[in-house]
């Protein structure tokens, strides 16, 4: 890892009880969104997450912004943790780390003006005078590509990439050292994507942010960031620098991933790992290997031994009992 | 795969009209369907996919909405100058349609049974079988595990990949010459994703049914369609078979959607984004609907609309660059 971390997730767990009988008072089972992972992110970097829905990278992105306390494990910001914090201190914690979510649609305010939205969290932060946050707020709604004037308009007077462009500018106007980007263009038309890619990257490289990106879409994730995990039913299975992963894949889960982009072109058909069935519940999940049930190379012990995560070059690390 | 178009739709044009003008959605789609044939109509939302797919099966929308002009020619037969009561006979029987969310529409109180019983009790097959009988045959052939149980479970105790198997079944059940799939695994898990593609081409195959596949997403149309029709602002501005249309894209729009998608197989520097957004349906400019973000734009551009010329065999676009 170059730059020095500004996000370490240590073992984060988090489970949602699953409650029955009089006034729910039995716990029955627990939902295991997310079971002991560890990753961090550098300092203007950016850390891919995928995996299918109900993988638990929601619920990762959730505990990183602080919206949901984990059952165990710890989120570090610059070495500090936000559990345990209160008042001033974690409302500092909140401005350092914002998000971007899927649909532009429902994450801005109808009733409030750009302008608002985009200076809410200044005036909460009392970050000046009125006039100053206008001129803050007319200087991002710039650097997002949008005019000036356009903070005195209504969301819906802007189409979805432009919306998308608005709620990554309130996600800035507090200098965060952190964003939390959870699938930022799927929502998008295909011809709006990539002007917003662009300009995410434009503004990581110029603001010095580190994104943590959700997403599903590989060819996404290669494009935008430097390292890549992935998640299946609540644990990361493979960890590694993006090119490293895309250039040798070493978990099954990731094959069957990769075997399931659609082609860039119909004489390029991948061939490889077509998974069968669907992902087991995450309320009663498989022992050992969480992925044996579905993995074609599946052995004895991958249903008895849960495999740990191992590095092979230069720290791309997967959990596989084949490559041990 | 010259067999005569089972689907034909000439210069349709389906406008809503509102009371701040009037909204040309769908203004002047030609396109021909194939038996056997998947045929991708691609573009963004707003284009008016979705809007030709319901012209054809005379959904529209609203009151304010009517195709004005046009035809729809099914078999030879034209949809549009049929009796609301002959449509109804179309509809599920010789046009089936699969749409995006399952979830929404399956009947969340009926079972999966009663749900296509009422499907197949309009057709009867003459064997004699019990509904539930030919309800279980008709799950099995769109592969969902276990049938016998899932005839009586509802919607919300199966997976949303399950859910558009179902719909597919309902779709197929009637043996439909043609087949409408309004971008059907959008709400779909990768992995589910091409399952249910593959699906679909199969069911094509052995029950020799032309798809209109909607889509915005090239890799599906990589995978599934054997021509493309792409759509932008209400036309289609460039169709042909699929390996022409990713080979050799002529529209500017066609070569910038396929250059726009990040590549799974190398590291992309910058994007080719398209600047711009498509121009609202209600004040469409005179010329190229594209002009204003097309990076080879010319002065007759502006002027006039470029008339679909061919640019290979069965290959046409509308654009003055390939004139």
């Amino acid at each position: 890892m170059s730059a020095a971390p500004i996000l370490e997730v240590h073992g984060l767990t988090k489970h949602y009880p699953v409650r029955k009988g009089i006034l729910f008072s039995r716990e029955v089972g627990r939902v295991r969104a997310v079971d002991g992972i560890d990753f961090s992110i550098g300092e203007g970097e950016t850390l891919g997450l995928v995996g299918e829905s109900g993988c638990g990278k929601t619920t990762t992105s959730r505990l990183v912004l602080g919206l949901e306390a984990p059952t165990a494990g710890d989120v570090l910001l610059e070495g500090q943790s936000w559990q345990g914090l209160s008042g001033q201190d974690k409302q500092d914690y909140h401005a350092k780390v914002q998000a971007v979510f899927q649909d532009p649609w429902s994450s801005l305010n109808p009733r409030m003006h750009v302008g608002e939205i985009v200076g809410e969290s200044l005036r909460i932060a009392k970050w000046g005078t009125r006039a100053e946050i206008d001129e803050r707020v007319a200087a991002l709604l710039v650097e997002v590509g949008l005019r000036p004037e356009h903070a005195r308009q209504y969301p819906h007077e802007f189409s979805g990439g432009q919306r998308q462009r608005i709620a990554l500018a309130s996600a800035l106007a507090i200098e965060p050292r952190l964003i939390v980007l959870d699938e930022p263009v799927s929502a998008l038309d295909v011809s709006i994507r990539a002007q917003m890619m662009n300009l995410l990257k434009d503004v990581q490289e110029q603001d010095n942010v580190a994104y943590l990106l959700v997403a599903h879409d590989l060819a996404t994730v290669r494009h935008m960031s430097e390292w890549t995990a992935v998640m299946y039913l609540g644990q990361i299975v493979e960890y590694a620098p993006t090119e490293s992963l895309f250039e040798q894949v070493r978990h099954p889960y990731t094959k069957a991933l990769f075997s399931a982009v659609l082609p860039d072109h119909p004489d390029r058909q991948e061939e490889g790992i077509v998974l069968t069935g669907e992902v087991p519940s995450p309320l009663d999940p498989p022992g050992g290997c969480r992925f044996h049930t579905r993995c074609p190379f599946a052995m004895d012990i991958c249903s008895q031994v849960a495999p740990a995560l191992t590095e092979s070059d230069s720290g791309h690390l997967a959990a596989c009992h084949l490559e041990e | 795969m010259d067999s005569a178009p089972v689907l034909e739709v000439r210069n349709l044009h389906t406008h809503f009209f509102l009371r701040r003008g009037v909204v040309k959605a769908v203004d002047g789609v030609t396109f021909s369907l194939r038996r056997g044939e998947v045929l991708g109509l691609v573009g963004e939302s707003g284009c008016g996919k979705s809007l030709t797919a319901l012209s054809i099966l005379r959904l529209l929308p609203q009151a304010a909405a009517r195709t004005i002009e046009g035809s729809v020619l099914l078999d030879g037969e034209d949809l549009l100058a049929k009796s609301p009561g002959e449509m109804r006979e179309v509809r599920g029987q010789r046009i089936a349609m699969i749409l995006q969310d399952p979830q929404t529409s399956l009947n969340p109180v009926f079972s999966i049974g009663n749900q296509l019983h009422e499907a197949l009790a309009r057709r009867p097959d003459g064997s004699g079988r019990s509904l539930k009988e030919r309800a279980v045959d008709v799950l099995r052939r769109v592969r969902l595990a276990a049938p016998e149980q899932r005839v009586g479970q509802y919607p919300h105790e199966l997976s949303g990949g399950m859910k558009q198997r179902v719909v597919g079944a309902i779709a197929i059940s009637c043996a439909p010459e043609v087949m409408i799939a309004d971008e059907p695994t959008t709400a779909l898990d990768v992995t589910i994703q091409l399952q249910y593609l593959d699906l679909l081409k199969e069911l094509q195959t052995s029950l020799d049914m032309g798809i209109l596949f909607i889509t915005h997403d090239f890799g599906v149309v990589a995978r599934m369609c054997d021509r493309v029709a792409v759509m932008y602002a209400g036309r289609i501005v460039e169709t042909g078979p699929v390996r022409e249309i990713f080979d050799n894209p002529v529209h500017p729009y066609t070569q910038a959607l396929i250059a726009s998608v990040p590549k799974l197989r190398r590291k992309t520097g910058r994007l080719r984004a398209i600047e711009g957004q498509p121009p609202a349906l209600s004040e469409l400019p005179a010329g190229c609907r594209f002009a204003d973000r097309c990076p080879h734009v010319e002065p007759r551009c502006i002027e006039q609309y470029p008339e679909a010329v061919s640019v290979g065999e069965s290959h046409s676009a509308s654009c003055w660059l390939a004139a």
